[in-house]
């Protein structure tokens, strides 16, 4: 049980760094990604296909950041000098490009079959618990870092032209500042983020398949956000809990709900998440953490 | 060291607001233009800072062409403009908004902001005392901290020029500077913008309020139905017959 617990709060905490990035993103300038998940699915290849050949955890795990931020800015620079709509598409289709890429190339990524024996993140501890507490421990950890590097970016002489970006971008662009260029740098982080996030998952689940980095994922974190409040670190931190904590119970709610089978369950999960979408989009839209006006 | 629009011409739905469109004024100048309203004076300041595409013609600053430049890029060349209708950073503060104007912010970077603290902490307290001396020019001190969307029309039209200034950079485009802008205040403003120039900084200045323009300028440029009417020194132009008829009523 306890073991289980730990994996639910594991798990939360990969998807915790995924809502930072995309909070980030969106609360701070406005960019509406639908393709988080594919930085999330670079950064679990990229480290999981270098620990198989060899390469230390530690450098693993730094490719995977730098891969996935890398991966952001092509994308950044074709589309954000373009009108905003366009973004969501382009970072859509780039995360399902990733995706088929990823079936596609059997060579590198062993296609649908998935990569298979990624080794554990603290392998000299017993699998187990240990191994488990200790992997908890260093992600919050690395969510901790990340929740305070945030913080000082939006409290810093960037945040401040961020928060001018959200208000008014001619007048920057009047002033000389290129606003694609802060977006951009904006992206490559969360993109970053993403990346650590997905080697954390390679090596805790320890087996990756490209199913694993659908679009669903993104609209997951798109969920936690909206319902925790975007832009704020605290909205994106209730967000996710209450996603996790929804998409567990639901595992066992069907033992209560006679004669739904996993797949209608399936479904059923995506319609409630759509409607909590809807209703919280009507009623209210600055999520459950209040007022994001302010930075 | 000049700058020079050749032959703008800016069509919108084949209505045409600029026509042929040519001026040209040494960087370091002090020239007002004049024109009545939908003459097409801010039309054109939008054309030569790059927030809108001539049909054709073409602008020149310090010798380069400006051509397929983006505005950002040619206000990093040294040419800023402010804007009819202010566009404030509302979420920001006064004091804020103004430090957000300044160029070459180590810490608008990402590297920059964590690898080299000291830095953007020394520039941040120098940016706050250039900041500060705008402020308490421009007679801002009690709004500093207030948010930048709750000011009035006027102080809104004072901001968007501090901001310009705090840029200094070598030609900047006034869009109505005096605008709803109390006469005392006005008076300071032309004394400010005197001395700038003084130190070499060129001003391209619209304004409807010719008593104070030309007073302050050396030329003058009057347009009307998107062409130039005249051109030259004040006094003359003001005397003009094509200018009376056009602009001042030909009262008189
Ligand atoms: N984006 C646009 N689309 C269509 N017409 C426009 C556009 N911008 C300006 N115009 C037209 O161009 C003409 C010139 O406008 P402009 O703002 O340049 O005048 P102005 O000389 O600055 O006048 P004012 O002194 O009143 O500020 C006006 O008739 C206006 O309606
Ligand atoms: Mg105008």
């Amino acid at each position: 049980m306890l073991s289980y617990l730990l994996a639910i709060v594991i798990i939360t905490l990969i998807y915790l760094l995924l809502s930072f990035g995309l909070s980030l993103q969106y609360g701070s300038v406005g960019l509406i990604n639908f393709g988080h998940v594919g930085f999330f699915a670079i950064g679990a290849y990229t480290s999981a296909l270098l620990a198989l050949s060899g390469v230390p955890l530690l450098a693993s795990f730094c490719a995977a950041a730098i891969a996935a931020g890398l991966a952001a800015w092509p994308i950044g620079l074709i589309s954000l000098r373009l009108r905003d709509d366009y973004f969501a598409i382009v970072t859509l289709g780039f995360s399902e490009t990733v995706r088929i890429i990823i079936v596609s190339e059997k060579w590198l990524t062993n296609g649908v079959q998935g990569v298979p024996g990624i080794p554990r993140l603290f392998s000299s501890l017993p699998v187990g618990f240990e191994a488990q507490l200790a992997t908890a421990a260093l992600l919050l950890l690395v969510c901790a870092a990340a929740a305070f590097t945030i913080w000082r970016i939006i409290n810093s002489p960037f945040g401040r032209v961020i928060q001018a970006i959200r208000d008014n971008e001619d007048a920057l662009k009047a002033l000389g500042k290129d606003p694609a260029r802060f977006k951009i740098q904006v992206l490559m982080l969360s993109a970053a983020l993403a990346g650590i996030a997905g080697a954390f998952y390679a090596h805790y689940i320890t087996f990756i398949i490209p199913e694993q980095f659908v679009p669903l994922v993104t609209f997951y974190v798109w969920m936690a956000i909206i319902i925790g409040g975007v832009g704020r670190i605290s909205g994106a931190i209730v967000g996710t809990v209450l996603l996790m904590t929804f998409l567990e119970g639901s595992r066992f709610m069907r033992d209560f709900i006679p004669g739904v089978s996993e797949v209608e369950m399936a479904s059923l999960r995506i319609g409630v998440i759509g409607l909590l979408l809807v209703l919280f989009t009507l009623y209210r839209p600055q999520g459950l953490m209040g007022d994001y006006t302010k930075r | 060291m000049t700058f020079e629009a050749v032959d703008i011409c800016k069509a919108f739905d084949g209505f045409e607001v600029l026509r042929n469109v040519s001026m040209s004024m040494p960087l370091d100048g002090l020239i007002g233009l004049i024109g009545p309203n939908g003459a097409g004076k801010s039309t054109l300041f939008s054309v030569i800072s790059g927030f809108m595409p001539p049909s054709s013609g073409h602008v020149t600053f310090d010798g380069v062409s400006m051509n397929g430049m983006s505005a950002s890029t040619r206000a990093r060349a040294g040419m800023v403009r402010t804007f009819q209708v202010p566009k404030e950073f509302s979420h920001l503060s006064v004091r804020e908004n103004l430090m957000a104007a300044a160029p070459g912010q180590a810490g608008e970077n990402l590297t920059g902001l964590f690898l080299r603290p000291g830095l953007v902490r020394r520039q941040e307290d120098g940016l706050r005392k250039r900041a500060d001396a705008v402020i308490s020019f421009l007679r801002l001190d009690r709004v500093a901290d207030s948010s930048a969307g709750l000011l009035s029309g006027g102080q809104k039209k004072l901001l968007e020029l501090g901001r310009a200034l705090m840029v200094e950079p070598k030609l900047i485009l006034l869009d109505e500077p005096f605008a709803g802008v109390n006469p005392v205040l006005i008076g300071e403003i032309m004394e400010r913008i005197r001395e700038l120039n003084g130190r070499g900084i060129g001003f391209l200045i619209i304004e409807h309020d010719l008593d104070a323009l030309t007073r302050l300028v050396s030329r003058l440029y009057v347009m009307d139905q998107g062409a130039i009417l005249a051109e030259g020194e004040p006094v003359a132009v003001l005397a003009d017959k094509a200018v009376r008829d056009a602009y001042l009523g030909g009262e008189a």
